[in-house]
């Protein structure tokens, strides 16, 4: 596709300029049309669905106005898997965000295998969880599993960790931990080597050359900026992780695993009760966009140091 | 401090490496229990033994019996051609339109800007239901097509590359447009290779975000001849044909972990910058 060159640098820069632009049009084209297609409209979609009593297959369908919201606010079911949901966040964020921060402070204090740190915690990150969890579930297992073993060895009983309705909860956590610590440890690592050394030196002036001291003075305050950004991330993941949830407890024992994602999955994909899993997905989009426009609000009025 | 620096710089070094290697193997030993687990008679899993002992007779037993009673080959090589053609297709869609929103002026920019961070946002479980139900008016799905389709478009990876390509100085632009460059002979010729860093790091999270995801191949897929590793991986585990075999379906999970994790252990950096990248954040 070559151009026409024409003598009259004036107009050679106007049809330069309308060239351009139809170019960008075309370029960008097919990419806005799948992202509407594929995105937005789907994720508006929705929000109609939810207002509906639509079922897959039937024709007849009626506007409910806000029933679905309000049969699933009140559902007992519903109240279950908000308080599972948040007893697993409540773990999963807090935890993997301060052990991923030690382990990440850990690491760059060492002056030999770094590397192989970083590997061995950034491992469950990539690897396929459900495979990682049906080994969790060996390493867990009620009378041959190995966590149960080494417990026996102190004088602890054996522990049902999945199919106790009183533990199961905490043993997917501890899971969801698993999984998340060392990606917030690569973050936090990436903060950390953006710090510049010479205030680490200015600090040591100042008497602050060494542990808690430095970290207060200079690494804390100077992760601002990456700790607010693995908090959110951090929350929106715990909150839609249930992939555990599904390969080992199917929400069991009597709904004890039984997290808000997980209900929308059953809803909408097992009863294919459309319009109330289209409510439990609008109230997630609710929550995303709410963490976002908090992230977007503080990340604001941070201050910023570099 | 009464002691010596140097003194207490040890002891340091000693409790840090003590406490980080009791973590990393913590965090290992789900990896290195199933690869255990896979290689040892059934017998000795189920007494509850600390030690195991592989043996290759338990290997070929358990690696063969999940080999025989899984199509995990199958499952492979559907996770491989469905993870290529959205890693391809991605690109292809959103490298033009990543140039497109950094170099090119056209009406509509900031809207589709908007779109694409908008698009960033929102979590699959949202538009799942209508994608579900088009697919299943469409007659699609059981298909290759259900499995890829949804994924085509990526505001990710119109993100990354349009701030990759906006560093791009555009006097080498207008050098190649004299040339005769078209404006996607740039993107093509100009434009992705030198933004390869980028390019390598968006391969990797989008491959390994396709390969283990569970939910979408879990709603649009029923036919085992259809299904991706982690769906195939969780089919097996809950079928009477793994029942009671764990050696097996430990084999299974190495089988299908085992790309990944090799593909790790030799691009390890893009593979912690390509997982690191989402959100639009570039750190």
């Amino acid at each position: 596709m070559a151009m026409s060159i024409s003598f009259a640098p004036a107009a050679m820069k106007a049809s330069y300029r309308t060239v351009q632009r139809r170019a960008g049009f075309f370029l960008a084209f097919p990419a806005a049309v799948l992202l509407i297609i594929f995105v937005l409209l789907p994720s508006s979609i929705v929000i109609i669905l939810s207002l509906t009593d639509y079922q897959l297959g039937l024709g007849d369908t009626h506007f409910v106005g806000l029933d679905n919201y309000t049969s699933t606010l009140a559902s007992a079911e519903f109240h279950k898997s908000l308080i599972n949901t948040f007893i697993y966040v409540a773990i999963v964020a807090p935890l993997s965000t301060s052990l991923g921060l030690i382990l990440a402070l850990m690491i760059e204090a060492r002056t030999t295998l770094k590397s192989f740190y970083r590997t061995a915690f950034f491992l469950p990150v990539t690897a396929t969880l459900v495979a990682m969890a049906t080994a969790w579930e060996v390493l867990l297992h009620p009378t041959f599993g190995l966590v149960n073993t080494l417990l026996a060895g102190f004088g602890i009983s054996k522990i049902r960790f999945l199919s106790d309705p009183g533990v199961a909860l905490y043993a997917i956590s501890a899971i969801g931990v698993w999984k998340q610590v060392g990606f917030n440890m690569i973050l936090f690592l990436a903060g950390l080597s953006t710090i510049p050394k010479e205030l680490y030196e200015s600090a040591s002036l100042d008497g602050a050359d060494h542990g808690w001291k430095r970290f207060f003075l200079v690494s804390w305050p100077m992760l601002g900026p990456v700790t607010l950004f693995v908090v959110v991330i951090t929350l929106i993941r715990a909150f839609s992780d249930f992939e555990a949830v599904l390969v080992l407890t199917d929400g069991g024992p009597v709904r004890s695993t039984a997290v808000v994602l997980f209900l929308l999955y059953e809803e909408a994909f097992r009863y294919f009760k459309i319009g109330t899993g289209s409510a439990i997905a609008v109230l997630f989009l609710m929550f995303v966009a709410l963490i976002s426009w908090l992230q977007w609000r503080i990340g604001e009025r941070q201050i910023h140091y570099v | 401090m009464f002691e010596p620096r140097a003194k207490r710089i040890g002891i340091d070094a000693i409790v840090g490496n003590g406490i980080l290697m009791g973590t990393a193997i913590i965090m290992l030993l789900p990896f290195i229990w199933m690869v255990m687990v896979s290689l040892t008679p059934q017998g000795e899993v189920y007494s509850g033994s600390i030690v195991l002992t592989p043996t290759l007779d338990a290997a070929q037993a358990n690696y063969g019996f999940a080999l025989s009673r899984a199509p995990l080959l199958r499952y492979m090589l559907n996770g491989a051609i469905v993870c290529s053609f959205i890693l391809v297709l991605q690109i292809l869609i959103a490298a033009p339109a990543g140039y497109a929103l950094a170099k090119l002026p056209f009406r509509g920019r900031p809207l589709l800007m908007a779109g694409v961070i908008i698009g960033l946002m929102i979590p699959i479980q949202v538009p799942a239901i209508p994608l579900y139900i088009g697919l299943a008016y469409a007659g699609l799905l059981d298909s290759y097509t259900a499995l890829i389709l949804p994924f085509i478009i990526s505001g990710f990876g119109i993100f990354l590359f349009r701030q990759f390509f906006a560093k791009f100085p555009d006097e080498v632009l207008d050098a190649a447009r004299l040339d005769g460059f078209s404006e996607l002979a740039i993107v093509w010729r100009l434009m992705l290779p030198a933004a390869w860093p980028a390019v390598a790091a968006f391969s990797i999270f989008s491959v390994v975000a396709h390969w283990n995801d569970l939910y979408w191949p879990l709603i649009v897929i029923l036919r085992p001849e259809m299904m991706t590793p982690p769906l195939g991986l969780a089919t097996f585990r809950q079928s009477g044909d793994s029942a009671g075999n764990v050696g097996a379906l430990m084999a299974g999970g190495v089988i299908i972990t085992a790309p990944l994790v090799v593909l790790f252990a030799f691009a390890q950096k893009h593979f912690i910058r390509g997982m690191t990248m989402s959100r639009g954040k570039t750190l």
